[in-house]
């Protein structure tokens, strides 16, 4: 006795009959798929825009290098300041010449230090002046801290053993002293003292590397562009002590240097090494004057944020579908209902009760499908417009899209099999009878 | 005749069939006993007064229901033994139903309609079609192939539905007041298809509270209060003069 047998033909002319009934009620079933619509595009997007933020936290760690310990000075907190009790007009802190060579005698495993130290002043070029953080340091910082050479090079080892005045300018700095000129080669003056420049570094987006955390490289007022100078030249020239500018006040401070920047051979040993150096220097120094920042460390709780980040928007996208499924499910229950006769007519005619659950559940995966194709599109449209518009970067995994869609299949093969079984345990005679 | 009607094979065997509905503490007793047999190429009418069980009758003939008690054969096959993919498959292979209210699917075209019986029986569809094309034009519709029901005139709707119960061949055609939602000169129509059925051998049992419509038919089966009345041959001689 052969039945309707699961054939691909069949299933082929089922599909056909669905669109069909489904093109019947043409606004309703356009507004019941919308909902698969904006499950599926919020999952995408959603994905995308979370992808995207970590994406570029990430990679601004990165560029911080993976290998690297970053120590800065820092200013010890008021509290700790009058527990010292100290009167004196100057305040001393940080880390010292002193420190670095220590570490590279006590620690294993270390390649190279960069020591460094920051001036603020203003940098003249003719009628042009910059507000300027001038940060002396040794020749490899540029090398190590991944900055990129865009002009010339950076000062070299030479320069720094003769102590000459040569400086390496960031982008934003040379754009601002010479708006029309090449500056490799010309002369800017820092007080009293000029510096021959030999290079210009790309600009460094960082909002972890600065003390006073910059926002947007766009305002550009709270972040001040630099000018590296050998640190042989600056201790020559500027001394120890530092009168800083602070709006109303002038305070003094002595700091020997504001980073040291300590590479080790390999990535794994970064955290183990930064509490080797803490242990150091909480030997020698007696207040908090210092900060270890370890870019792996912060690159491993970027990660940890963006899968909760994911997860919550995973979530909620999830549960958008799963509306968008109940949607479906309302719908084709009414329809179920409404098309009481025609199931016991199909009853009668020799249809099986799974004829039946397979033709009402393929109604409701065209539904899903359609919908999940659209909101597909739509998904990867609207993370292009949010990059475009509001300027932030979207990362599309090619992952999810397929996911979404096959989720959305899913989703209406889970709630269409309730009506369909609805429709398939109806009495044929009751059916029939149906008005 | 007589002689010949003893040899033909029965299509329909019932034996003190009953049919009992619960109603919560209430059971309805829609047929007590109904005893009768329809032999193949037999036009016969079941007639009786309104509630006197003639659809529930049909149900149990069209297997679409099954007898509380009793015996019912279908083509020889005992019907109480089976569960529901074999009814289902019983009424794909064997049984076409003409409907009071024709009962066409109204997304579908005349043609998807008529073929709709071997699509559950796993035709191929280029053959199906053309089966269904070849129905059509037997009962006249073969300009409006591609017509929706609804575009339709009843007369020519129930054709469709005639059409749709010949497509499987089935040994018998069962019809519930087909004519009862038609004009004269469709019904007349209707009836004339019928008769052709009949006289090309087909098995027909027709229920009809018309007395015209079930003088057309061979016997008439008459019901009351869920028993049989009566059981009589019609008298041709009289129908055709
Ligand atoms: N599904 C049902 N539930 C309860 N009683 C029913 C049901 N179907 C029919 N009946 C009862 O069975 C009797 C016969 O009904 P029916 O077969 O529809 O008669 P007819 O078709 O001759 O008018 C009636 O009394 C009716 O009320
Ligand atoms: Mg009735």
């Amino acid at each position: 006795m052969p039945a309707a047998p699961i054939s691909f033909s069949n299933i082929k002319r089922l599909f056909r009959l669905g669109v069909k009934s489904l093109w019947l009620h043409k606004l309703r079933s356009l507004l019941t798929a919308l909902g698969m619509v904006f499950g599926v595009s919020s999952v995408i997007a959603m994905l995308a825009i979370g992808e995207g933020a970590s994406y570029e936290a990430q990679e601004e760690i990165k560029k911080m290098g993976r290998e690297n310990i970053l120590i800065y000075s820092q200013k010890p907190t008021q509290d700790e300041q009058q527990t010292q009790g100290r009167s004196s007009f100057v305040l001393e802190y940080g880390l010292t010449f002193k420190d670095v060579s220590r570490i590279h005698s006590t620690i294993n495993g270390i390649r190279v230090v960069a020591p460094a130290r920051e001036i603020q002043e203003y940098v003249h070029f003719q009628g042009n002046r910059v507000d300027t953080q001038i940060l002396a340091t040794v020749p490899w910082y540029a090398e190590m801290r991944n900055r990129d050479v865009i002009k010339g090079r950076f000062f070299n080892q030479i320069e720094m053993d003769n102590k000459w005045n040569v400086c390496a300018l960031d982008e934003s700095v040379a754009k601002d002293l010479f708006p029309l000129t090449d500056p490799i080669s010309k002369t800017v003056r820092v007080g009293e003292n000029y510096y021959r420049v030999v290079g210009v570094l790309a600009d460094y987006s960082s909002s972890e590397d600065e003390e006073e955390d910059s926002e947007s490289q766009v305002s550009g007022a709270t972040n001040i562009g630099r000018m590296y100078i050998p640190i042989a030249t600056a201790q020559a020239q500027f001394g120890e002590t530092l009168v800083k500018r602070r709006s109303g006040s002038i305070e003094a401070e002595k700091v020997e240097l504001h980073e040291v920047t300590v590479k080790v051979a390999d990535m794994d040993m970064a955290v183990g090494t930064a509490m080797a150096i803490r242990t150091l220097l909480e030997k020698t120094h007696n207040k908090e004057d210092f900060k270890i920042v370890v870019p792996v460390e912060l690159l491993e709780t970027a990660k940890r944020t963006q899968r909760i980040f994911s997860i919550v928007l995973g979530s909620i996208a999830a549960i958008s579908l799963i509306v968008g499924g109940i949607g479906i499910m309302n719908i084709m229950l009414a329809t179920v209902t409404e098309r009481t006769r025609e199931i016991g007519v199909r009853r009668a005619l020799g249809a099986r009760q799974n004829d039946i659950v397979l033709q009402f559940l393929i109604e409701t995966v065209i539904l899903a499908g359609v919908g999940g194709l659209i909101g597909v599109g739509l998904g990867i449209t609207i993370p292009f417009a949010v990059t475009f518009f509001a300027n932030m970067k979207t990362v599309i995994t090619p992952l999810t899209p397929i996911i979404a869609f096959g989720i959305s299949a899913l989703v209406g093969i889970g709630f269409g099999i309730y009506p369909a079984m609805r429709a398939a345990k109806m009495d044929p005679v009751e059916a029939l009878r149906h008005e | 005749m007589p002689q010949e009607t003893g040899q033909r094979i029965p299509i329909l065997e019932l034996k003190e069939v009953r049919k009992v509905y619960q109603m919560g503490s209430i059971s309805v007793e829609a047929l007590r006993g109904i005893t009768f047999t329809v032999k193949q190429g037999e036009y016969v009418s079941i007639m009786g007064p309104s509630g006197c069980g003639k659809s529930t009758l049909l149900n149990l003939l069209g297997c679409l229901d099954r007898p509380t008690t009793g015996i019912y054969k279908l083509g020889g096959q005992d019907i109480a033994k089976l569960n529901d993919d074999e009814l289902s498959a019983i009424r794909g292979e064997r049984i076409g139903f003409i409907f009071q209210s024709y009962q066409l699917i109204q997304q579908l075209t005349v043609v998807e309609n008529i073929e709709l019986p071997l699509f559950y029986q796993g035709w191929p569809e280029e053959k199906s079609r053309e089966v269904s094309v070849r129905l059509a034009e037997r009962v006249g519709l073969s300009h409006r192939l591609d017509h929706k029901p609804q575009e339709l005139s009843g007369g020519q709707q129930q054709r469709v539905a005639i059409a749709r119960a010949l497509a499987n061949d089935p040994i018998v055609i069962f019809a519930d007041e087909a004519t009862g939602n038609l004009d004269s000169s469709s019904g007349s129509e209707v009836l004339e298809i019928f008769d052709d059925l009949h006289r090309q051998g087909k098995t027909l049992v027709s229920i009809t509270h018309d007395s015209g419509v079930a003088q057309r038919a061979e016997r008439i089966v008459r019901l009351k209060d869920g028993e049989v009345e009566s059981d009589k041959k019609v008298d041709k001689s009289m129908v055709e003069a």
